[in-house]
């Protein structure tokens, strides 16, 4: 009787456990099939052109103008801000925690880093709202602190953790037999460090920065909460502007389901599904080289 | 002190400079929360429902919220993650569809918050009609949670050790044996570990609960999972930028409660990984 | 050639992606023989052994041409769980799962439906008297297997196999990294098994073949050089590669 049941039951497992390989395949389908479905909706009545090259985001003016432009140059800014700022300060922490720090602190750092990781992104556009931005308002004379570098700002604090964590790990996948040889011809530890070990882990570390940027692009309730809301061409990094995400994030409320608003928001989620593929499947690539 | 070692010095400086640059923000973050918080925690504050529009009372509706939706997220991911995993290192061979899997998961781990939101609101709480409840916003956070659950589970299965699976199999055991008698047990741990991971971060997400569960002013418990619920982290968003007037302690005291719930849920996530590395028996 | 063969090979190949580890192999196997290969590493001895019970296919590379029967059956015709159950392995290291002395024998019956504990009892009794460590381990089989030493160990290993119940036994250099008592202690016990089962011992210790096995194969670079007796192979082989390898002019 036992073994009737498990020759039953045996092949139903493994059938479920076939399929649930397929789940994640299924998801990512899904997930695009959604967006186009509902952004070809726009674009039967609103020309794709004039959504991806359109100057002016005016959703609720008559007619309503859907250009994505503001908003992909508004990401882009905040993006360059930001990656300007946590890249240098990203690898420079990954080679000290990797190669300088002696492993009592190293480990202490280590948890720093991954305590970073966990503060919601909430709480970190809380503090914008009620610290950073005023500070910066009142350090660039600014007339209102929540512009774009208040966002850079966070934004480069939140990808730190991915930056530093995979940089950190090529660093340490160097074999040490490069070090051995380095260290063998005289080199010093910085020496061997910027000349030898450096190198060899760019593949990892392009990874990492690729993955930082993705993580940039993607994040939205900082951006919502201290860039501002306005979705203009930027002209300064210090000026209010919006993001794609937050746009998503901050329309949806206000929209009508069917209305051409509502479609046209699903369209800037396609952009940016698009954008972030991109920028995931690059940085798995260099990955992969890394590995090897 | 010769050039080289003159360089060196300057340059590990500075590199610990940089690192001192990130690690003083942090703490400096969480101490300005706990600061300004700490004061307004009070037992009321935890047990009691928000009044007044927000600006007086407590925030328990909010905090089962998010318990709600992370035990959700769980039921929904953990299997679905750990099945996966099992897939990809027990039974996928070196083809394109194992390739394409794998892919997945990278993109899946790369697609932004607020898309995650945007498809949640069409396929859960529209197509299938489930409404903004529970059930939408656990479901859309089991689909984020994915990828770090199979990674984890992925790594937790390929450290057991390759000799256990040829023992079963040369015994004549079937493969769901082996993988359920001589492998899974002892992935628990890794399992367990990134299990908790994963939803310690469900718990702060606040774009996906967006459009797809997220009530603001919700002041009794939920009664089913087709219900709305408050959550901490959308309750965050809204006072911090649409409640005027609201007292800035009780806005530092809800930061500070949702850090807590998060950190915790890390801390134990770091203990079940440093327990089982002591309990490890190869 | 043989009187009732157990296991019989036609043109075997066995390949891994494009290595040709095995070339047309054809063998037959006596029931209740003690068939001893030997041979110079890579000459394919292990990959023979392991076709028998297909677990070269746990390698994702694998692939063969040709027939093994068992028992005048096609082994591709048998369920792998039924095969394996059948042939049992003894591998180089002795590897034991991380659980009890009792569990580790008892884990191959349970997973084949016994799971009356009386039953497993008989079982893993039976099976530790046969593999000659149950004088041993009789006081404390809820002790860790990994506690046991090395020649324990292995002997726990032939235990395991013994409770399946196979038909036969193969042995891949079982003895490798043992001392010479557990050693004398493991070929004490082969010899006594002889009786009810069919063993193939795969070794590089020349001396262990001529001590324990009645017929003798020379395998070299995959091929199947040469076949027989053994006091006749190492006293007089037929092939002066056999020889050249037996009096240590290579190995």
């Amino acid at each position: 009787m036992k073994r009737l049941w498990r020759r039953i039951s045996e092949p139903i497992i493994e059938s479920c456990i076939r399929l649930s390989g397929l789940a994640v395949v299924i998801f990512v389908f899904l997930i695009f099939l959604f967006l186009l479905r509902d952004s070809l909706s726009l674009f039967r009545h609103y020309p794709l052109g004039q959504f991806l090259l359109g100057r002016k985001w005016l959703p609720i003016s008559d007619p309503p103008q859907f250009g994505v432009i503001p908003l992909l140059l508004g990401s882009v800014y905040v993006t360059f801000w930001a990656v300007l700022i946590c890249v240098p300060l990203g690898v420079g922490s990954a080679m000290f925690i990797a190669e300088v720090a002696p492993k009592a602190i190293k480990n202490v750092l280590k948890s720093f880093v991954e305590i970073l990781a966990a503060i919601p992104s909430v709480v970190l556009g809380f503090l914008g709202i009620i610290w950073l931005g005023p500070v910066l308002r009142d350090t660039f004379h600014l007339s209102t602190g929540m512009c774009g570098l208040t966002g850079s700002l966070l934004l480069a604090f939140m990808a730190l953790p991915t930056i530093i964590s995979i940089s950190e790990d090529a660093l340490t996948g160097v074999p040490r037999t490069y070090r051995e040889a380095a260290y063998g011809l005289g080199a010093t530890h910085w020496q061997t460090l910027w000349r030898v070990i450096l190198p060899s882990a760019s593949s990892g570390i392009v990874a990492a920065v690729m993955l930082g940027i993705g993580r940039v692009v993607g994040e939205t309730m900082v951006v919502l909460m201290v860039t501002g809301n306005a979705p203009v061409i930027p002209t300064s990094i210090l000026q209010p502007l919006r993001t794609l995400t937050a746009t998503i994030a901050g329309e949806m409320g206000e929209t009508v389901g069917g209305s051409e608003h509502y479609y046209a928001l699903f369209a800037v989620g396609l952009v940016l599904f698009v954008i972030t593929f991109i920028i995931n499947f690059i940085a798995d690539l260099f990955l992969r080289r890394a590995r090897k | 002190m010769n050039e080289a070692r003159l360089r060196q010095n300057i340059a590990f400086t500075v590199l610990g400079a940089v690192t001192l640059l990130i690690v003083i923000p942090i703490l400096l973050v969480i101490l300005y929360v706990a600061i300004n918080g700490a004061g307004a925690i009070t037992w009321s504050f935890l047990t009691e429902a928000p009044r007044n529009g927000m600006k007086a009372g407590g925030i328990f509706p909010a905090i089962v919220g998010t318990i709600l939706l992370v035990i959700g997220t769980m039921l929904f991911s953990l299997p679905l993650g750990v099945l996966s995993a099992i897939y990809l290192v027990e039974y996928a061979s070196d083809n394109l569809f194992t390739r394409m899997i794998k892919l997945s998961v990278v993109n899946l781990s790369g697609i932004p918050s607020i898309v995650y939101g945007l498809f949640g609101f069409t396929a859960f709480v529209l197509v299938l009609r489930f409404g903004t409840s529970i059930l939408a916003g656990s479901l859309t956070l089991a689909i984020m949670s994915l990828p770090v659950i199979i990674t984890a589970s992925k790594e937790a299965l390929e450290s057991v050790p390759f000799t256990y699976r040829e023992i079963s199999l040369s015994l004549g055991a079937t493969r769901w044996q082996t993988v359920r008698y001589c492998v899974l047990p002892y992935a628990i741990p890794g399992i367990l570990t990134g299990t908790v991971l994963s939803l310690s971060r469900a718990a702060g997400e606040t774009a996906p609960i967006l459009f797809t569960v997220a009530a603001f002013y919700l002041p009794r418990l939920p009664r089913g999972a087709f219900d709305q619920v408050m959550a901490l982290p959308y309750h965050l968003y809204v006072i911090s930028t649409q409640v005027p007037n609201i007292p800035l302690s009780l806005s530092f005291a809800t930061a500070l409660v949702l850090i807590a719930i998060v950190f915790l849920m890390n801390l134990v996530s770091v203990i079940l990984r440093a327990h089982y590395r002591k309990k490890r028996l190869w | 050639m043989v009187n009732e063969p157990i296991v019989q090979t036609f043109d075997l190949n066995c390949y891994f992606g494009s290595v040709h580890a095995l070339k047309n192999v054809n063998i037959e196997i006596a029931r209740n023989e003690i068939l001893g290969i030997i041979g110079p590493a890579n000459s394919g001895k292990t990959t023979f052994l392991r076709a028998i019970n297909r677990l070269n296919y746990l390698q994702r590379t694998y692939s063969q041409t040709g027939e093994i029967l068992l028992g005048g059956r096609d082994i591709r015709k048998i369920n792998d769980n039924l095969l394996r159950k059948k042939v049992g392995i003894i591998f180089a290291l002795p590897q034991v799962l991380p659980i009890s002395i009792f569990d580790n024998v008892a884990y191959g019956p349970k997973v084949h439906g016994t799971t009356n504990k009386e039953t497993l009892s008989r079982i893993v009794e039976e099976a530790l008297k046969k593999a000659y460590l149950w004088e041993e381990v009789k006081d404390r089989l809820k002790d860790p297997a990994v506690r046991l030493s090395g020649g324990q160990q292995q002997r726990l290993c032939i235990a395991r196999t013994l409770a399946v119940e196979p038909e036969v036994i193969l042995y891949d250099e079982p003895c490798s990294g043992l001392d010479p008592i557990s050693t004398a202690k493991v070929e004490d016990a082969m010899q006594q098994l002889k009786a009810d089962y069919t063993q193939i011992l795969v070794t590089n210790n020349t001396k262990q073949a001529s001590r324990v096995s009645e017929r003798c194969a020379f395998f070299l670079m995959g091929e199947l050089v040469e076949i027989g007796p053994t006091h006749d192979l190492f006293t007089h082989p037929g092939d002066t590669r056999t020889d050249d390898y037996i009096t240590g002019r290579f190995g």
